[in-house]
Formats: structure tokens, sequence, C-alpha cells
């Protein structure tokens, strides 16, 4: 592991159902996992207007982890695919306007899958720490 | 069916006009929703159900200040209402169906006749040329039958407008087309038998120059509108939306011209934006400085996000920015890469569901499954 002294902060927003219960099984099953994403609960990957993203990346996250059930598995039938579709047009719309679209994941995680969040957030916490830190943690002109 | 709408003189104003009193004099409609000349000379849509008044409706008046698209929510929204004929250009046409999608507006009672639309000019250039010498609308008739369109000389047809490709009356309940035609025989409409039998008009062959005509200035359009995308790419990478959109002043004008950016209360006007003071010293101490009015990038990017599949392309976003951003210019050219990832074409029809409220199951199925 490269270790230039460089902590991401990972803004993550979790599924009541899935993924943050994944999370609490990692928690309660004494999983480690890096400490640098800060979790946002919400009832639903479906409720995440891409707003809250391009707030918490404008404001300096260094990337921000959308995670929700398994298609298929949505606590509310379909959530879960009308956030594939939003996550897909914010990044393609991030791309296109010059901004770094691999620092938005989304990830499907079930709430029995509490390694695979713990291996999520590493991988993620991994990878920023190698991209390096947010440019637009400095950019105060936006 | 094709029919032709009569014309005396020459006067395809007075043959529109007359056109449009018939539909109020059948009782086909109620009013019409159309643009018409104020007694002081600017051209505004209204709701017209005296026919006498009618003789100040200019549908062709080419000028574009707002997209009557947003006139006609109010009035179609919901029961009791009137039955209605609403006058809109192509991109107003496109706007509608995209509202009528979203909920703001409904097509029940509602007659759309659609104009070919050589292109138009900003208010404050269309007032300008009224003061000096006026509009010269003869040859934009003229270019509409040969497809050689110009803008009037010393003046330029609106950003929007150079590079559009959607300009002719392809949909609508009622297609009054200009281009190509031969209007010596009266002006062409296609709508329906019921329709044409309640106006009294009678088939009539088509003179078959339309296609012609049409393809001519697509062509052109296409054109100029690829230049603009890459010219617009290359800055987007280059400077990023950060850099095309810094001399911003957050007056909120481009959502406010917007005809897809419905919504009542605007994220950025509510509450949520508002921050306890405290906060803003935070932001600037973590970044050194903060630009307020705060969220301008957001508030783009957010733009972006909520209406740039739904963008029909009528700019009027560009002819409102104070600070002369090429607002259209970005959501046309981010519109068109994404509306192709969803192979969607705003506008086009009211089957095609918006693409964030719909879904497959079995799309991007890698998506979320990485390890």
């Amino acid at each position: 592991m490269s270790d230039n002294g460089f902590e991401p902060k990972i803004v993550a927003f979790l599924c009541n159902w899935c993924t943050y219960t994944g999370a609490d099984l990692a928690g309660t099953s004494r999983i480690q996992y890096p400490p640098n994403v800060r979790i946002i609960r919400l009832m639903c990957t479906g409720s995440v207007d891409p707003t809250y993203v391009l707030k918490a990346l404008l404001d300096g996250a260094d990337g921000v982890l959308v995670g929700g059930c398994h298609p298929g598995d949505c606590h509310y039938q379909s959530g879960n695919y009308k956030a594939r579709r939003r996550i897909i047009a914010l990044k393609e719309i991030l791309k296109q306007a010059g901004l770094e679209e691999d620092r938005v994941w989304l990830r499907w995680i079930s709430a029995s899958e509490g390694q695979r969040f713990a291996d999520t957030v590493s991988q993620m916490t991994q990878y920023l720490k190698e991209k390096g830190p947010n440019p637009m943690k400095k950019e105060w002109a936006v | 069916m094709r029919a032709r709408i009569p014309v005396e003189n020459q006067d395809m104003l007075a043959a529109l006009r007359g056109f449009l009193q018939r539909l109020l004099e059948t009782e086909v409609v109620e009013a019409v929703l159309v643009p018409m000349e104020t007694p002081s000379g600017a051209v505004t849509p209204a709701l017209v159900a005296d026919p006498a008044l009618l003789d100040a409706a200019d549908p062709l008046a080419p000028v574009l200040g707002l997209n009557a698209a947003r006139a006609v929510g109010p009035v179609t929204i919901r029961e009791p209402r009137g039955r209605i004929a609403a006058v809109l250009r192509p991109c107003e046409y496109r706007a509608l169906i995209e509202l009528v999608k979203l909920q703001q507006t409904s097509l029940e009672d509602l007659v759309t006749v659609v104009v070919d639309c050589p292109g138009t000019y900003t208010v404050p250039d269309y007032q300008k040329m009224r003061a000096n010498g006026g509009v010269d609308r003869s040859a934009l008739l003229a270019g509409m039958r040969t497809g050689d369109l110009a803008s009037q000389a010393g003046y330029a047809f609106r950003d929007a407008c150079q590079i559009c490709e959607n300009f002719a009356a392809v949909a609508g309940d009622v297609r009054i087309e200009f281009f190509g035609a031969d209007l010596s025989e009266g002006i062409p409409v296609v709508l329906a038998d019921e329709l044409a039998g309640r106006l009294g008009l009678e088939a009539a062959p088509e003179d078959g120059r339309r296609a012609e005509a049409v393809d001519r200035i697509t062509r052109s359009r296409i054109q100029a509108r690829d230049a603009v995308f890459a010219e617009m790419r290359g800055r987007l990478e280059k400077e990023g939306v950060e850099g095309v959109f810094a001399a911003c002043v957050r007056c909120h004008n481009c959502m406010t011209a917007c005809p897809i950016c419905y919504c009542k209360t605007c994220l950025f006007k509510s509450p949520v934006m508002e921050h306890e003071p405290i906060q803003y010293m935070a932001w600037a101490r973590r970044k050194g400085a903060y630009r307020l009015p705060a969220d301008t990038m957001l508030f783009h990017l957010t733009r972006l996000n909520h209406m740039v599949l739904s963008c029909i392309g009528c700019g009027l976003c560009t002819d409102a920015c104070p600070a002369d951003l090429p607002v259209g210019r970005v959501f046309r050219t981010v519109g068109q890469q994404l509306q192709a990832v969803f192979e969607y074409v705003p506008g086009r029809s009211v089957e095609e569901p918006l693409p964030l409220i719909t879904f497959r199951e079995d799309e991007w199925l890698e998506m979320g499954e990485e390890r």
C-alpha cells in the first residue's frame, strides 16, 4: 500500500435496508476497514438527489460512495434502478463538465455483505489515496 | 390531411390571422394562445378569446423572448378549463411535450398549431430592427421557400437558432408549413380530416419542395452546431465547467427563462441553501476563501443534472444571461452526449418516458457490482 500521508474523506450515502445494514454487520462482525468514510443513512438510494453528491464533491469530499440494494432487492421495488440511471447521468455530466467522475462510486451491497462493505471502503480509500486530493478542496471560486 | 390556408394579396399574416379566427368562429376552440403585438410594439403570447383582437396576432414575428410552452401549462393543467389552440414554434412545442411528461401541463382540450420557424432574433435586436426601418419578413419567407435562409443585414439570429436543426414543424395537431412552399396557392397546412372539415378546408396536393428546403437548412445548421459542440467540448475539457461559468453572477435568470426548469420552489431559492453564519466561516477557513453567493457551480451542475436530458435547445437561458455566458451552448453540448446515452430525444413524443423516471431491469448490469 502506498502511504503518502494523505487520508481521503469519503462521504457515503447508504440505503437503510441493505448497505447501511451491511455496514452495521461489518461493525458487529469486527471487520476492520479504514475510518475514512462518513456515512449518511437514507431510506433508499432512489432518494439520492445528484445535488447531494455534487455538494459533497464541490465542498471538498475526496470521494462519494452511493450504496444500495442489489438490483431486484430494493425495499421499495425500484429505487435502486432509478438511482442507477441517475448516477450514470451524473457521472456522464461530471465527465463532460471536466470534473473527475471516478470520485463517485455506486455499489450494490446487501445487508449480509459486511465483508463486501469493508472491502469496498478499503478499495475506495486506497484508490483515492493514489489519485490524490480532490482539486475542488482548494477551489474557493466555485 | 394536407390542405391550404387561402391567401389574399400575398398577405401571409392576414391569412394566418384569418385561420385563427376560423378556429374561434367555428367553435373548434374557445381561445387562441398566440404571439400578439401589444399597442407599444412588443410581442408577447396572449390568450385571445375575441376574434376581432386577432388582428394583432403575429405568429410570424421572428422574435423569441420567452418560451410559450410555459404559458400553456397554467391554462391547461386542470379542469375546469377551456378548449384552446396554442400557436407554437417547434422548440416551444418540444418544450410543451417535455412539460406534459413533467406533469406541468396537459394536452387535453388543446389544439397545438406548430409553425415552421426560420429563426428568431432576441428581444433587444427585434426592437432595434423595428425602430430602424423594420423587420424584413418577405425576405425570411423567401428564404424559407428556397432553403437559403439569412438573417437581416446587421443582425444575427439568436445564438440557439443558428445551431437549431429542429426548426421545421414535424408534429402538432396543425402544422403550418412554409419551407419549400409556393405560397401563391395558399399556405400549406397539415391537420386531421375532421378538423379540416370543420374549418372548411379542402385537400390540396403537396408541392414537393419542402424536403429539399428543410434538408438544405438542416445541413448548414448541423454544420454550425457541430462546430459549436466541438468548440464547447474543448473549452469544457480545458477550463472545466467552473471556468466556463466563472463570471456567473447568480441571478438565476437562466433558470427562470428555462421552460423545463419548472420547480415552483427551486432548491436554490429554498431554505435548504440558507446556512448558519458560522457555517460560512467554517467554509472560508477550510478553503481559505469562499465564493459568495455560495454554491454557484453546484447550481449549474444541479441544473444540468435536473434538466439537461429534457433540454430542447431554445437557448433562452443564453439570452437571459447578463454576463453573456454561453449557457445554452453548454446545455446543448452536454445534452447531446447525455441524450445519446439514454437514447432519448426531448420533445419528440409523449410516449417516450423521461429517462430518469423510468428504467429497465436488464440495463447497465455490471454497474454497482464491481469487486
